[in-house]
């Protein structure tokens, strides 16, 4: 204890040989008693209860930015568009008369006809659900995937890391789209074409990106302070690596999955537009988009709407995305 | 630094073989014969047909094709595509334009892309910051081939600025209307990295002691807070050159560019082993040894990074 703050006799009992030379402090001046003090009730900290946990704070900063505000709006329109396309239209996608060829936007067909004579919104707001799904599970696939192959890496590293590293790698190296082609074409996938099949192969080229991340997350989070607890209050290894360092390695995989679904939806599109992705009797954007190019230069908006509801549903979750992170990450909450 | 090179080097053997036999594999299960495709679906006389298969290897089984592949390659002998053309000179005469596709792509990226990207970043929250990040997002929400069609009809067919469709020489100034669109989206990519850098890099303390030293503003920007912004700007760079390889099929489609995407495409559908698997192995090359140069400069960007 530093000699000024010693008690002086009167108020506390004697202290040793020095306490002659201290008696002219009074405590009083430097610590009131705590019942005068005015700053209690401001300093009192919250004893009982949990604090916020970083996903109960960032939900708090994140409702609030209009950026999220605005995409989660869209993207739950979008989903129900997908689930119910028959709320949103009552024309028949698949009826198409060739009288109505390239035909004008009339009352009940606002965006006209294309091609074929069907009704252009009536298949793009039918076109969602593919597209919607090829997105979403080839998100959750990848990400699956690559967090559990990026964590094992990360967490046991040495030869385990090596070759998961190596594997990745080569998946890596091949473009997305360049695999995806390739891939297509095997027998297995190209006599059973559906959304899953297309799911399975952007899963297959997606993978590495959400491993790196995974490996580069866990491999900071593995030796915190609360994972060596865990360890140290009996918890095996490989329990730890669940209870503790996953879910707090999760962050940075959910910002870049999210901007990937949109991705992805861009990638089968690509795909389709391609000739190797859906195939032809599945009604997606990306096969809308195909098909139109043939009439691009008599009748552009044949293409145009198509094109729009796929850029709006991409910007959505990159607009989602761009907003979750800056809500999980501390350092752009505080500049913003 | 040698070292570290040389361990870089030797990693990229195992990824090499990784990817050609993966690729390997995936095309020789691919259905198809291309030895009855030769004759057009008549019938060939057996010794001809037997002849054929022995020449491109195809009565070995798949180990034995992949390892005499792998054997010819080291001695530069990339195999002869089925329609009896050298794979060799079909990848010299594709090559070089694809490679122009991409230097104009890559050129369109990095530059405009780091110019706005800093501009907006040194004026975060300002007009021109706001539209330049819903432009970004514009660019990337919307689908490469649509973007493509677009300038296509618009600028080339519309306006009359540039050819809509490149000719067998793919010049350079044919290639520019392709090139922008391969690279836009990168652009858009590029811009946003360098922006959150230099956000994040123009309050250091380092940047205000050049300040505080009396350097002028364009040379704080310029040596100080963008040298050290680049890093991550650099990486994706690196890693974008595979993919723009890639993205080459698409814009090469488009605009009728006989490239290495359009060659590929068309070896696809034909089920030519060689010519697939010799490109892809020349992309996988490319995209190793770009990673490899983005390592290096590292060094250069951050002195204090060495490798030991």
């Amino acid at each position: 204890m530093p000699e000024n703050l010693t008690p002086n006799p009167e108020a506390g009992a004697p202290r040793g040989k020095r306490e002659g030379k201290v008696s002219n402090y009074k405590i009083e001046h430097f610590v009131a008693p705590i019942s005068e003090t005015p700053l209690q009730g401001v300093d009192a900290v919250k004893e009982t209860g949990k604090p916020l946990s970083m996903w109960a704070e960032a939900w708090r900063s994140l409702r609030k930015r209009p950026l999220f505000i605005i995409s989660s709006i869209l993207i739950v329109a979008i989903i129900v568009v997908a689930a119910l396309p028959n709320l949103f239209t009552s024309v028949d996608p698949t009826h198409c008369v060739l009288e109505n060829s390239n035909g004008p936007a009339v009352s009940g067909h606002p965006m006209g006809y294309n091609f074929q004579g069907c009704d252009i919104y009536s298949r793009a707001i039918y076109g969602t659900r593919a597209s919607l799904m090829v997105g979403v599970f080839t998100t959750i696939l990848t990400v699956l995937l690559g967090t559990t192959i990026g964590a094992l890496a990360g967490y046991y590293g040495g030869w385990l890391d090596a070759v998961l590293a190596r594997l990745g790698d080569v998946f890596f190296a091949l473009p997305l789209i360049l695999g995806a082609i390739i891939m297509m074409q095997l027998p297995v996938f190209r006599d059973n074409k559906s959304p899953w099949t297309v799911i399975v192969t952007l899963a297959v080229f997606g993978w590495p990106q959400i491993a790196r991340i995974a490996r580069g997350a866990v491999i900071e989070v593995r030796n915190a302070d609360f994972v060596t607890a865990s360890r140290a209050l009996g918890l095996s290894r490989f329990k730890a690596l669940l209870r503790h360092v996953v879910p707090n390695s999760l962050a940075p995989i959910i910002v870049v999955s999210t901007v990937n679904l949109g991705v992805y939806i861009v990638a089968e599109a690509t795909l389709s537009f391609i000739g190797v992705g859906l195939p032809p009797d599945i009604m997606s954007w990306g096969n809308d988009i195909a098909s139109a190019q043939t009439q691009l230069r008599s009748n552009p908006m044949v293409l145009m709407w198509p094109a729009l509801f796929l850029s709006v549903t991409v910007l959505s979750f990159i607009m989602l995305g761009d907003a979750v992170r800056d809500a999980l990450d501390p350092k752009a909450r505080k500049g913003a | 630094m040698i070292s570290f090179v040389l361990k870089r080097f030797l990693q990229l053997i195992p990824v090499f073989i990784g990817a050609t036999l993966l690729v390997y594999f995936l095309v020789f299960a691919t259905p198809g014969d291309p030895i009855a495709a030769l004759s057009g679906g008549k019938p060939m006389s057996p010794a001809v047909e037997d002849a054929l298969r022995a020449q491109y290897n195809l009565d070995k089984p798949f180990w034995v094709q992949y390892g005499l592949y792998l054997k010819n390659l080291f001695t530069f002998d990339l195999g002869m595509s089925f329609s009896g053309q050298e794979v060799k000179d079909l990848l010299a005469r594709a090559f070089p334009v694809t490679a122009r596709l991409a230097v104009i792509a890559m050129a369109i990226e990095a530059v405009f892309g780091i110019i706005f990207g800093v501009i907006a970043g040194m004026r975060k929250g300002k007009i021109f910051d706001s539209t330049v990040l819903v432009l970004s997002l514009l660019v990337i929400a919307v689908p490469t081939f649509v973007l493509g069609f677009v300038l296509q009809v618009v600028v080339g067919v519309q306006l009359g600025w540039a050819k809509p469709t490149v000719s067998g020489q793919a010049t350079w100034g044919e290639l520019i209307l392709p090139g922008l669109v391969l690279g836009l989206v990168s652009f858009a990519y590029v811009l946003r990295l360098t922006r959150t850098s230099v956000i994040e890099n123009k309050t250091a303390d380092y940047v205000r002691t050049a300040t505080a030293k009396g350097l002028s503003r364009p040379r704080v920007i310029t040596v100080h807070i963008l040298r050290n912004s680049l890093i991550p700007v650099v990486t994706y760079l690196g890693a974008d050159l595979g993919a723009l390889m890639g993205g080459a099929i698409v814009t090469e489609g488009i605009f009728n560019v006989p490239g290495i995407g359009n060659l590929l495409f068309k070896a696809i559908r034909f089920g030519e082993t060689p010519t697939v698997v010799a490109i892809v192995g020349v992309l996988v090359i490319i995209f190793v040894v770009a990673n490899l140069v983005v390592d290096m400069l590292y060094a250069l960007l951050d002195p204090r990074i060495r490798y030991a």
